[in-house]
């Protein structure tokens, strides 16, 4: 099928956008992007979209189905809240790249900067070089993969997000730890590796996790072991 | 203390109040963590007096003449602006630290009188949904239960940068009350202490969000107004900087707002009263030229009568918020449930502990058997009566002051009590023509 060729040199983010959320099938291609901010946001059809260079903020915000590939670079927030579907980036992301995402596959094929996978719902995340840091900053659940390297903080304040690294981790951040990598979590790396199509081996992986030491207060109550004949 | 006997002395610096949170603070080491909002006594919209007309004003007639109290939000960019009857709406209470029950009858009270109610820190129901006619969406930092699916059901989108009872601060929702559905909605394991996030994950000041507003309403197709949710802190700068990143409306809670839960020293010591607030909100909508033009301001934080809702627009606002006076009215600290209170160690009049889950009124629980006590019906029609009344007094006083619209209302309306009202509304001191700091 040819795709429909959207010219942002011509037309408007709104007409781009709009044509977008009209379209219940097909392809489309986005030409002169020049990072515009919040372009194929809140795409609701099973739709494929290819944009010809760099895309500002939230490019793909809320993206629900179909895919987005962007041939370029991404601002801050790439796919932030995606709920399913797949989003892809040829370049790198700047910072906050899968915010808050609740389902769905972001693929970013150079570096993502601070906080990637911030508070993280669910999505898949695989990144094929390095994240900034406080990535995955209390992140709720899904996959983060990163093949390169993860600067400080990594998975500050987690809850059950996964944490897959390759190269090195300049710091752990509060709460999380590197944990034992199971055959189960050697099955989802390499699924996850190969939807991304990413070639690396599941055995060069480090996974980390919550401690879960910060899921509830710690509350002392002397009194009441004073009152059981206890405390010291 | 007049509970006591004459020859003794309580310390004002150490009360027992002071004295009971020493003791549990040594005893728990953990901070206060409670609902409701500020306790203290601190400068309210009841230090000032409205002057009704007499000799030199003319005042319209109370049941005759028309005194209108329409409000309509988002109309110069929106598809579907946001058309209120009454200036009156209902703040964001999550489902979570409400119970289904509470958010049902929120929406039924509400909608029964033409005004909106509001979404919380995780999600909308399809109850909710369903019985309000109007539901602003919120857009918080934590972004629980988050979907673009429900954000395109919204009758307006509410971002939310602060709180009255904490700004600077996330919210909280303990762990007896994070159940399967709650967990579910949130995304969280269950039973955790959660405490959500305090900055967005995505923006990180105005220019951010001027794009952020930008994505909302693209994916919603430019059909709902957005508003700007603020902590009574430096609401001059806050308002300026909403109104830039593209506002339809400016929500500025003042530190009497409440919360279902955070600390007790954020409550207490953290933001400005809601008289202080309003008249510099306003003061950045006129130097923008907005001002009861195309970005309204709605005033939230310890709203209470009518009387503290003519107040509040005479100040500048073009509506107001309510949240503890709604609860209260659909049946929080019900005296009928005394002996549920006592047995808690508290009294009707005193319940506070909105974060525990065994609210003897059936609210802020998510217990099955005590959600079971608040008939949604009931509590609607309670709120609907409530909202009526606050709505007809607003009037009864405008009319009193000659204003056929309650937007007519101004400062000139207003007179203070104290030096420190006057100083904060910008207002004179009654019977004199003296506002501190103006001269």
């Amino acid at each position: 099928m040819t795709a429909t060729t959207l010219d942002l040199s011509t037309s408007t983010l709104r007409e781009v956008n709009g044509t977008l959320h009209a379209a219940t099938d097909g392809s489309f291609t986005i030409t002169h992007p020049r990072g515009a901010h919040a372009l194929a946001a809140g795409i609701d059809a099973p739709i494929d979209v290819e944009i010809d260079g760099p895309v500002g903020y939230y490019c793909a915000g809320m993206h629900k189905t179909g895919t987005v590939l962007v041939k370029g670079n991404a601002s801050t927030g790439l796919a932030e809240n995606i709920m399913s579907g797949t989003v892809r980036i040829t370049g790198n992301a700047m910072m906050s790249a899968g915010a808050t995402g609740c389902g769905g596959l972001l693929v970013i094929e150079g570096n993502a900067g601070a906080r990637c996978g911030i508070s993280m719902k669910g999505v898949d995340i695989v990144v094929g070089g390095n994240v900034g840091h406080m990535s995955a900053f209390m992140g709720q659940a899904g996959n983060l993969v990163v093949l390169g390297d993860a600067a400080e903080d990594l998975g500050d304040s987690l809850y059950e997000v996964d944490i897959f690294v390759r190269g090195s981790v300049a710091s752990l951040g509060s709460d999380c730890v590197e944990k034992e990598m199971r055959p189960e979590h050697v099955d989802t790396l390499t699924r996850l590796l190969a939807a991304a199509e990413m070639d690396a081996d599941p055995a060069d992986f480090t996974r980390y996790g919550s401690a879960r030491e910060l899921y509830n207060f710690h509350v002392d109550d002397i009194d009441a072991e004073l009152a059981a004949g206890g405390a010291s | 203390m007049t509970d006591q006997p004459w020859n003794l002395r309580e310390s004002y610096t150490y009360d027992r109040n002071v004295i009971a949170e020493i003791r549990r603070a040594a005893n728990t080491g953990i901070y206060r963590i409670r609902g409701w909002g500020a306790k203290r006594e601190l400068p309210t919209l009841d230090d000032l007096v409205f002057l009704g007309a007499s000799m030199s004003r003319y005042p319209l007639e109370g049941y005759r003449e028309a005194c209108g109290t329409d409000v309509t939000i988002g109309a110069d960019t929106s598809e579907n602006p946001v058309q209120l009857d009454i200036p009156i709406t209902i703040a964001g209470m999550s489902f979570g630290s409400l119970s289904a029950n509470a958010k049902e009858a929120l929406g039924r009270g509400a909608s029964a009188v033409g005004t909106s109610t509001t979404t919380g820190d995780g999600g909308m129901t399809p109850e909710e949904r369903g019985h309000s006619t109007k539901l602003v969406y919120q857009y918080l930092p934590s972004r629980y239960g988050m979907n673009p699916d429900d954000l395109r059901k919204a009758d307006a989108i509410e971002v939310v940068v602060g709180q009255g009872a904490k700004p600077g601060g996330g919210g909280m929702l303990m762990g007896q009350k994070i159940t399967e559905r709650v967990a579910e909605m949130r995304t969280l394991p269950e039973g955790i202490d959660q405490r959500s996030a305090c900055r967005h994950p995505d923006w990180t000041g105005p220019d951010d969000l001027e794009i952020k507003i930008i994505e909302l309403r693209e994916i919603t197709g430019h059909r709902v107004p957005v508003y700007v949710k603020v902590g009574a802190a430096r609401p001059y700068y806050d308002t300026a900087l909403a109104v830039k990143a593209g506002a339809d409306a400016v929500v500025v809670d003042g530190m009497q707002g409440g919360t279902a839960a955070t600390q007790d020293v954020f409550i207490e010591h953290v933001g400005i009263p809601t008289i202080a607030a309003i008249p510099e909100a306003v003061r950045a909508l006129q130097d923008l030229d907005v001002h009861r033009g195309s970005v309204k301001l709605i005033a939230a934080g310890g709203i209470r009568s009518g009387a503290d809702v003519g107040k509040a627009l005479a100040l500048g606002a073009d509506a107001v918020s309510i949240g503890t006076a709604a609860l209260i009215a659909i049946g929080d600290n019900d005296p009928k449930y005394e002996a549920d209170y006592n047995a808690l160690g508290t009294s009707a009049g005193y319940w506070e502990d909105f974060q525990a889950g065994n609210d003897p009124a059936g609210i802020t629980t998510q217990d099955p058997e005590l959600s079971a006590r608040l008939d949604p019906v009931i509590g609607g029609r309670r709120l609907a009566n409530y909202l009526k009344v606050l709505s007809v007094e607003a009037q009864t006083i405008a009319r009193a002051c000659g204003k056929s619209h309650v937007h007519n209302l101004e400062p000139e309306d207003l007179a203070a009590l104290t030096v420190e009202a006057a100083a904060m509304a910008k207002v004179p001191i009654a019977g004199t023509s003296w506002i501190p700091g103006q001269g």
